[in-house]
Order: C-alpha cells, then sequence, then structure tokens
C-alpha cells in the first residue's frame, strides 16, 4: 500500500472522478485570482513607487466597478457551488439495491460485517462494480470513516445511524482512516479498503468462515425477544412497514425509517402509532448495538404480511 | 454646577454622554445574556421535540402553586423596581430607598420559595445525578432516564436564574445603600441601569415558569 | 450641561508612560494604553507558548511513527496550541491591544467609555488564562480545542473541567471588551467624527465587537453544560443517556465559526489602515470596505454548519450552509479587490508594515481561495478534518491574523512605545515569516488532499516528504517569529525615538505626541475631514 510520493490521491470509486473535477477547476479559479493579484501588487508597487511617483492620486471607486465584481463573483461561486453539490447530491442518495455492510466503530477500531456473515477488523474485503452501502454506528465517542481514495467521509455517531454508499471502480488495496478525533489512538485507527474484482471476492467470501449472517441473527433475536407475540396482533405489524408513513397518537405523521424503528426499540412510548395502547416494553440494555443493527436488517427484509411470522 | 462634576467621571464630556454610554452598555449587555440564556431555551426545546412525552412527565413533578406565587412575587418586585427609578429620576431620595427596599425583599422571598421547593424535590428523589430514584420508572427506565433530562435543564436552567438574582439584590443592596445618602439625586443612572438588570431578569423567570412548570 | 476642562499641560505628565512607575500604577490603571499595553505582554507569552507546543508537534511529525511523544502527549500538545492560540491568543489580539490603544484615539476621545470594565476585564482574561494554563501544566486536556462531546464530556480523562471554567472567564473578558467598544464607538465620538469619517480600523473593531458579544455568550453556556455533565453525569450531550451529540457542534460552530471573524476582521482593518498611508492616498471605495465588515459579521453568523457537512445533517442543511458559506466570502474578496486597488495610482513605499501588509494580502487570498474548497459540499466531503482544512484555517488565522497583527505592531509600535523599530530588521522578519508561512502550510494542502487526516501522530509513509518540508518551513517560521519579538524589545532602549507622525499617516492618533499624553490628546480634537485625507498631508521621502 506504500505508494511512493504524490500529489493526488489515488483514484478508486464512481467519486473520485467526479470529486477530482470540481478539484482542479477550484485550483483553476484559485491560481487565476492568486496570480492575479500577486502581478497587481507586484506591478503597482513598482510603477507606482514613491521614488517613480511623487503625484498620488485619489481615484474615487466607481459603484459600477464594485457592483459588476460581486455579480461576477456571486455567478462564479454558485458555479462552484452548485458543482459540488450535485456531487453531495449523489452521495446522499443510495442507490436501490446497494449490498449492505455493518460498520460498528468503537475507541480505537473498526469492526466491519458482511451480508453473508464474514466479519473483518480494520479491514473490509468489496467487489468492483456493485454500489456498496455502509451501515455504521458508534459504540462510543464519534468517529469518521474515511476512504482517500473514494473521496468519501461520514462521520460515525453514537447513538444514530449514519450511511455512506460507493461504488469501487479499481482493485487494489486501499487505506481507511478515522477522521474524527476520538482519543489516545485515534490516529492508529487505521485499515485497510482491499477492493477485487468480483470472482475473487466471491473466492474470498467462501474461504473466509462466516459467522452468522446478519439477517439470520436478526431473525434469531426476533424469535428471542418474542416481537411477534404483540406485533401483528396487539401492536403494528411490522410486515411493510419500513419506509412507509404511520400516523401516530398525537396525529403527526412520520416515516417509519432507522431513527424511528431504533427509538421503537429502545424507548418504545416516545412515539406510538395511533389505535394501539402503550405496551411495548424497552429493550434498552438489554440489546447491543451490533445486534440492534442486526434485528433492524431483519425488520427490513418483512416486506407483506406473508413474511412476518406469526405467533 | 459643582454638584454635577461630582457625578461626572473624567473621561465624559457631559452627564448626557455619560448616560448614554451607560444605557447602551447596559443594553448590550443584556443583548448578552438573552444569548447566554438562549443557548439553554434551545437545548430546552430539541428535547422538548424529541422526548414530548418526558418533558409533560417531568413537568408534573413541578409544584406549579410555588411557581405561581413565584411569578406574582416577581412582577410586584417589577413595579417596585418601576417604582423606585420613577422616584429616582424625581430626585425623591427617601421614597426611591424605600421602593429599593422593598424590592430586595421581595427579591428574597422569591429566593426563599425557590429553596424551599428545591427542598421538596430533594426529599421527593428527583436531583438528577444526587438522588434521582430510577426505580420510580422501573417499568419504563428510558422514560426515567429523558424525565432525568428534563429534570437536570429544570434545575439548571432554575439555578442559573438565582444566581441572576442573586447578583441582581446585591447590585440593589449597593444602590439602596448609596440612594440612602442621597447620591442620586442628580445622577439616577445607577437605578435606572439596575432596574434594566432586575427587569430582564423577571423576563427571564417569565419565559422559564410556563416552559418549565404549565406546558404539559 | 458641563463639562471638564482639559487639565492644564504643564500639570500633567508628558506621556502615558510617565505617568506613574510604580507597579500598582498599572495593575490599577485605568487607562485604556496602559491596558493595552498589560494585554500584550499577556497575550505575547501566551503566543510563545503556543508556539512551542507547534513546534513539538512539528518535530514528532517529521518521521511517520509516534516516537518523540507518545500519542497521548501529542494530543495534549494539539489541544494546548489550539486552545491557547484560540482563545487567548488570536481572539484578544488585536481588540484587545491595538483596539484598546487606539480606538478611543482614533474617534477623538479621552478614554474607552468604561475604564474600569475595562480594566476589570484584564482581569477576567488574567484569571482565565492562569486557570487554564494550569490546567495544562497539571497533565492537559485531550479533547482538542473544540472539545467534541461525548468524547470531551464523558471519555476523557484529562483536565477537560478546568480548561473549560479558565475559557468560561475568559469569555466574559471578550465580552466585555466587546461591549466596551460598542459603547465607546457609539457615545465617545469627537465633535465631527460622523460615522463615515471613522477610520476603517474603528468599523471593523466595531463589527468584530458585535460578534464577540452576540456569539461568545453561545460557547460560555456550551461549555458551562459540558463542564456539568462531565461533573454531574446528566446527559444532555450523551447519547448513551439520551442526550446529542450533534446538538453540541451546533451550538459550538455558532460562536466559533463566528469567532473565526473575531480573528480577521480586526486584521482587515489594520490592513485599510497601512495600505492607504503606504500608498499616500484614500482607500478605494471607502463605504465598500466599511459596509462589507458588517457583511461579514451578520453572514458570519449563519455559516455554521459547513463544519458539519458529514455529521449527518440533512441535505437541505447542507446546501442551505454550503450556499450562504459561499456569499460569506464575497465581501471578503471586495476588500481584498479594493485594497489591490488602493495602490493604483499610489506612492508605494514598501517599509516593514506595508510588507506585512501586502504579505497578508496574499496569504488571506490564498486562505480565502481555498475556503471555496471546503464551501463546497463534495470537496469537503474529502477534505473535512484533514490538512487541507488545517493548512486553509492556517492561511487565514496565521496569514491573516497574525500577519496583520505583527503588521500593526510595527505600524503603531512609535505611537506606542515613542520608538522607531529598525527597519533593515523589520522588512527581513517580514520577508522570512512570509517564506517561512508558505513552506510550511502549502504541502498541508497537497496533504490534505491524499487524504492525511488532522490529529494524528503518526501517519502512513508516504507522506513523510510532505511533512518534512513542512516542519522545516516551521522551523524557518519559528526564526522569523523570535526576530521580532527581540528586535522589538531591543528598540525600547536603543531604538530612534519616533515623531508624533513617522510615516506621514492621516488620523488623529498621528496629530498627538507619541508616545501620547494620559488623556490622548492636550486639546479637544474636532474633526473636518473624512478619513485618509492624504491629499493634505505632504508625502514623505521615499524609504532607502
Amino acid at each position: 500500500m506504500n505508494e511512493g510520493f504524490r500529489l493526488l490521491p489515488r483514484s478508486a470509486s464512481t467519486f473520485a472522478p467526479q470529486v477530482d473535477g470540481v478539484y482542479f477547476f477550484h485550483l483553476a479559479v484559485a491560481a487565476f485570482f492568486t496570480l492575479l493579484i500577486l502581478v497587481l501588487v507586484i506591478y503597482f508597487s513598482l510603477r507606482y513607487s514613491r521614488k517613480r511617483n511623487r503625484h498620488p492620486q485619489n481615484v474615487e471607486a466607481s459603484n459600477t466597478i464594485e457592483i459588476a465584481f460581486i455579480v461576477a463573483l456571486f455567478f462564479l461561486t454558485m458555479v462552484m457551488g452548485a458543482w459540488g453539490t450535485r456531487i453531495y447530491i449523489d452521495e446522499y442518495v443510495v442507490p436501490q439495491g446497494a449490498m449492505e455492510i455493518h460498520v460498528i466503530a468503537k475507541q480505537w477500531m473498526w469492526k466491519t460485517q458482511h451480508p453473508e456473515g464474514q466479519r473483518e477488523i480494520n479491514a473490509l474485503h468489496i467487489p468492483i462494480g456493485r454500489p456498496i452501502r455502509l451501515v455504521m454506528n458508534s459504540q462510543d465517542v464519534i468517529h469518521s470513516f474515511f476512504i482517500p481514495a473514494f473521496r468519501v467521509k461520514r462521520d460515525v455517531v453514537p447513538g444514530r445511524y449514519n450511511e455512506m454508499w460507493f461504488q469501487a471502480t479499481t482493485p487494489g488495496d486501499y487505506h481507511l482512516f478515522c477522521a474524527e478525533y476520538c482519543g489516545s489512538n485515534h490516529s492508529a485507527m487505521i485499515g485497510t479498503i482491499t477492493v477485487m474484482e468480483p470472482a475473487a471476492y466471491q473466492r474470498w467470501l467462501a474461504g473466509t468462515s462466516a459467522d452468522e449472517p446478519p439477517v439470520r441473527s436478526g431473525e434469531k433475536l426476533f424469535a428471542q425477544f418474542a416481537c411477534n407475540t404483540c406485533h401483528g396482533q396487539r401492536a403494528p405489524t411490522l410486515a411493510g412497514m419500513y419506509g412507509r408513513k404511520v400516523t401516530l397518537d398525537t396525529g403527526q405523521t412520520l416515516i417509519a425509517g432507522d431513527p424511528y424503528i431504533r427509538e421503537s426499540i429502545l424507548n418504545p412510548s416516545a412515539k406510538i402509532v395511533a389505535g394501539f395502547p402503550p405496551i411495548m416494553p424497552t429493550y434498552q440494555g438489554q440489546i447491543t448495538e451490533e445486534q440492534l443493527m442486526n434485528l433492524m436488517t431483519y425488520i427490513k427484509t418483512l416486506k407483506d404480511a406473508s413474511t412476518q411470522p406469526t405467533q | 454646577m459643582t454638584e454635577h462634576t461630582a457625578h461626572l467621571q473624567h473621561h465624559f464630556r457631559d452627564l448626557d454622554q455619560q448616560h448614554e454610554a451607560a444605557t447602551l452598555g447596559m443594553w448590550t449587555f443584556l443583548a448578552t445574556e438573552v444569548l447566554f440564556f438562549g443557548g439553554l431555551f434551545l437545548g430546552y426545546s430539541v428535547y422538548r421535540i424529541c422526548y414530548p412525552q418526558a418533558w409533560i412527565e417531568g413537568s408534573h413533578h413541578l409544584k406549579e402553586s410555588a411557581g405561581a406565587i413565584n411569578t406574582g412575587v416577581l412582577l410586584c418586585s417589577s413595579l417596585t423596581m418601576a417604582m423606585a427609578v420613577r422616584c429616582a429620576s424625581r430626585h425623591l431620595t427617601k421614597q426611591t430607598t424605600g421602593f429599593l427596599l422593598a424590592t430586595i425583599t421581595l427579591g428574597l422571598i422569591f429566593l426563599g420559595i425557590k429553596a424551599t421547593e428545591y427542598r421538596i424535590e430533594w426529599n421527593e428523589a428527583l436531583v438528577p445525578h444526587f438522588n434521582f430514584d430510577t426505580n420510580r420508572y422501573a417499568a419504563n427506565p428510558s422514560l426515567g432516564q429523558r424525565v432525568e433530562l428534563f429534570m437536570s435543564f429544570y434545575f439548571i436552567m432554575t439555578a442559573l436564574h438565582a444566581t441572576h438574582m442573586i447578583v441582581g439584590i446585591s447590585l440593589l443592596t449597593w444602590v439602596a445603600y448609596h440612594a440612602r445618602k442621597g447620591r442620586y439625586i442628580n445622577n439616577p443612572t445607577w437605578v435606572e441601569m439596575t432596574g434594566l438588570y432586575w427587569h430582564f431578569v423577571d423576563i427571564v423567570w417569565i419565559f422559564l415558569f410556563p416552559l418549565l412548570y404549565l406546558i404539559r | 450641561m458641563t463639562s471638564i476642562p482639559y487639565i492644564p499641560a504643564i500639570d500633567r505628565p508628558e506621556t502615558y508612560l510617565t505617568a506613574g512607575y510604580k507597579v500598582r500604577t498599572w495593575l490599577l490603571t485605568r487607562d485604556h494604553k496602559r491596558i493595552a499595553i498589560l494585554y500584550m505582554i499577556f497575550i505575547t507569552f501566551f503566543f510563545v507558548i503556543g508556539g512551542v507546543a507547534a513546534t513539538l508537534m512539528r518535530l514528532e511529525l517529521v518521521t511517520p511513527r509516534a516516537d518523540l511523544f507518545q500519542p497521548d502527549a501529542y494530543n495534549r500538545l494539539f489541544t494546548m496550541h489550539g486552545i491557547i492560540m484560540v482563545f487567548f491568543f488570536l481572539i484578544p489580539s488585536i481588540p484587545a491591544v491595538l483596539g484598546n490603544f487606539l480606538i478611543p484615539i482614533m474617534i477623538g476621545a479621552r478614554d474607552m467609555a468604561f475604564p474600569r470594565i475595562n480594566l476589570f476585564s484584564w482581569y477576567l482574561f488574567i484569571i482565565g488564562g492562569a486557570i487554564t494554563f494550569f490546567a495544562l501544566l497539571l497533565g492537559g486536556v485531550d479533547t482538542g480545542w473544540t472539545f467534541y462531546t461525548p468524547f470531551s464530556s464523558v471519555y476523557s480523562d484529562s483536565w477537560v473541567t478546568l480548561a473549560i471554567v479558565g475559557i468560561f472567564i475568559n469569555g466574559f473578558s471578550s465580552i466585555l471588551t466587546g461591549l466596551n467598544i460598542i459603547v465607546t464607538v457609539h457615545t465617545m465620538r469627537a465633535p465631527g467624527m460622523y460615522w463615515f469619517r471613522m477610520p476603517l480600523f474603528v468599523w471593523s473593531i466595531y463589527a468584530t465587537a458585535l460578534i464577540q458579544v452576540l456569539a461568545t455568550p453561545v460557547i460560555a453556556i456550551t461549555l458551562l453544560l459540558v463542564a456539568v455533565e462531565r461533573v454531574t453525569g446528566i446527559g444532555i450531550f450523551n447519547p448513551a443517556l439520551g442526550g446529542d451529540p450533534v446538538l453540541f457542534q451546533h451550538m459550538f460552530w455558532f460562536y466559533s465559526h463566528p469567532a473565526v471573524y473575531i480573528m480577521i476582521l480586526p486584521s482587515f482593518g489594520v490592513m485599510s489602515e497601512i495600505i492607504t498611508c503606504f500608498s499616500h492616498k484614500r482607500i478605494f471605495g471607502y463605504r465598500f470596505v466599511a459596509f462589507s465588515s458588517f457583511a461579514i459579521a451578520v453572514l458570519g453568523f449563519l455559516t455554521w454548519a459547513h463544519h458539519m457537512f458529514v455529521a449527518g445533517i440533512s441535505l437541505y442543511a447542507g446546501i442551505t450552509f454550503s450556499f450562504v458559506s459561499f456569499i460569506v466570502a464575497i465581501p471578503s474578496a471586495i476588500k481584498a479587490f479594493n485594497w489591490t486597488f488602493t495602490l493604483y495610482k499610489g506612492s508605494v513605499d514598501l517599509k516593514t508594515p506595508m510588507l506585512y501588509a501586502l504579505g497578508f494580502l496574499g496569504l488571506f487570498v490564498m486562505g480565502g481561495l481555498t475556503g471555496f474548497f471546503v464551501a463546497t459540499l463534495g470537496l469537503d466531503v474529502h477534505v473535512h478534518d484533514t490538512y487541507f482544512v488545517v493548512a486553509h484555517f492556517h492561511y487565514i488565522m496565521v496569514g491573516g491574523a497574525v500577519m496583520g497583527y505583527l503588521g500593526g505592531i510595527h505600524f503603531w509600535w512609535p505611537k506606542i512605545t515613542g520608538k522607531m523599530y529598525p527597519e533593515w530588521w523589520g522588512r527581513f522578519s517580514a520577508f522570512t515569516i512570509f517564506m517561512g508561512f508558505n513552506l510550511t502550510f502549502f504541502p498541508q494542502f497537497i496533504l490534505g488532499y491524499l487524504g492525511m487526516p488532522r490529529r494524528y501522530a503518526s501517519y502512513p509513509d508516504e507522506f513523510q516528504v510532505l511533512n518534512v518540508l513542512s516542519s522545516a518551513g516551521a522551523s524557518i517560521l519559528a526564526v522569523g517569529y523570535v526576530l521580532p519579538l527581540t528586535y522589538l524589545l531591543w528598540s525600547l532602549k536603543w531604538g530612534k525615538p519616533a515623531t508624533q507622525n513617522p510615516f506621514g499617516a492621516a488620523g488623529l492618533e498621528w496629530t498627538t505626541s507619541s508616545p501620547p499624553p494620559p488623556e490622548n490628546f492636550k486639546v479637544q480634537p474636532i474633526v473636518t475631514d473624512e478619513a485618509y485625507a492624504y491629499e493634505k498631508i505632504p508625502l514623505p521621502p521615499p524609504s532607502p
């Protein structure tokens, strides 16, 4: 992975060329203005030096020039901003059918788990050509998942799920850094992202002992906590509930996304679905972040009534 | 002429300038205070939206009758303060001192009631970290945790307000001492400035009382 | 209404420096000029401490391994560097030293509006500084100057609470200084000193004071909550207890982004004074420069969440804050444009303060333009929390604010001390600092884009070349800073005595003696000219 001296990081995701494009545009703008100021300052200092020019003249600033400058600058910055915003929106909207990988951060370690169950520490193997979505949570302080070669970064915040996605393009080993200062060994909280051809990735999966896949663990937890004793009867059914709009007893409506499901498991009485009694016990302290993530992965797979196990 | 100069600090040109500076200074300081409390109000509002149930539950633990009496006491103290300022501007030494003392007394009554409230809350095991009784919420520990958060806001906000009251009472005592000696006859600026501060502290309570005790 | 006549000149000491020699005449002084000197001494002390910490950090980063310092020690060093430089050097530097000294003189007043409060805020600064410094001596703080929760409020086992108490107290010093300046500018102006006759330095310090007064209380309450959370374990910012750590970031940056403008706006003021003086003409576009300070002060309050583009804020919040961040760059660009065109058809003399000012212009333009990179959403996702950001804000805060401060110190040194600084050494140091600065921080832009995260005690080998370059630059920069410290002290004893107006500058401060008498002017000045009426001042000869 030692790359020797270079001026640009390696480029290994679909985002990388886009980000580099904006970067070069910004560089050009910055270089132009820096040189312009430099040339003007040097020219004026020589041409109008006190030795040469003993008769300084006041020059009235014309409002037209100032305002023209403001307007031109405004449009220039809007182009710069819009270009970057376009990429940010792409980074925000996760494509359908992305492969979901769980990331749990703790002081000072990255734990990852593949959908098939393989676990890694401070490492992640991924195939090229496939969108990959990371669902990330921290067990302690704020960390930040940063892969320079992919030009992506996202804070990993305790108590909430942050997501990011990318699609790798070039096989190789790349740095993984923690970018948000997290304590003593912050600079040792690094790892390696290994990007592989799809076939090589399949071989790697097969050759790596797999734990239970997250969906299976989630299913077991679902049974263990006997979620189905209530959900579907005295409590709202979970089938097809993910991403749907629900109405609360307060009359509010919200989308049942990750934050809502998480809160409902940890603090069920906070937001009750209209028409149901607040009978659910809290699972705070009884379930680890990792189990919670697995359980939620499972709940999300419950697409319609036939898939939810009944009593 | 000479008695004027006794009140005029050497670097001001005249009393008008000095008065203008003092007034602007106090208003600027109050703007600072608004933002100081503003941070707390922001935190309170964010969590109120996140945990409405816990906030309702928490406010049921507070003694709204004590809060209501205290609101009355403070409103009365604002009245006496306003009277003191009015008397000072009319050069009525005795009345100024009297109204200042009344304001101090009302302020002390407020603090007394507040202290009693704290005592009751301590006895009811409602003080976060020190003696908050989580068993009360054994059935729903996470709700208990959030009620504790509410109580934290309650104590921090009211304690900060009480600190401002104590500062206000100290200022008033000092001003009353000088007023009694007739030092503000020609320059009531200090009485006015203390009055502005006192009204501000009152207004903070006017926001705190409904937010903490009443909205359920 | 009456007014106090000025005391006849025979009965008063000649200058504010000779008004008393006992220590208590300094420690109990209410003279804004003496208070400015008191500030200057301790700000220099804190600058040296912060600078030593920076030097040690750069030494550690010469090698990829954490060998000179263990990571824990390194973390304490950068925290110390950040806390001291931000809260105890940059924020008070120009407002409390040059602002304190010059604002009353520039507007023709005898003192600040509240001289006692002025002295009181110096004491608050000293007490806050002593407490924080003590916390750093006891074992330090390892949270970074940003105090992000829940690390600072729950996990860190360093002297966070004590440091916060110090910063909290210091915050009130900053608020009171700001308050004093606002009131002074509003109420103490000399007859004829209308708002649009004020020097631009006064405008920019005034705009700074507005930010100090409105933003500082928010950080005070935020840090207070962190301290309470540490001590009592309530969970306002701790997700394990139902709190929200990102709320802390919002509240923190609501102050700390405007705080950047507290640091840079005063330098803008210094720039306008120096550039006009050494071009010997009026500023190009007075009103645009004056109003741009206000535009910055106001817009600066609306950009805070651009520090949180990757923290998980919503898409719409990201787009809004990116947009406002671009807008806030425009007034700064107007200033740079107007300063450059002030040189046009002037009579330019490259004396030391002018060299600092032109150095400022170059570095600030680069700092500002790289600000576009980090304001751009897609690009910020990559460079956020890397050395790119470190380089960017050092270009603003060191290249901008410190260059401005040093330029101002040189420019007004004759006025403050009555002695001239040595010109050759001054030019040499300005040049050394400019070169050393660029060598230190330019490689960090490249490092950042390569992906080296900030606050790393160790780093992958391939980043070494650029880190060594940066450390080499830092050693030049350190020499550059030691030079003025040395020759300015030297000049106190051996410097040539300064005349009333050695640079042929416009402004009320140059119409009184150097150093000024205790109440600034022997007769109350009455202003009849606009600022920078250089056509009425004879052109000084070119310097050799």
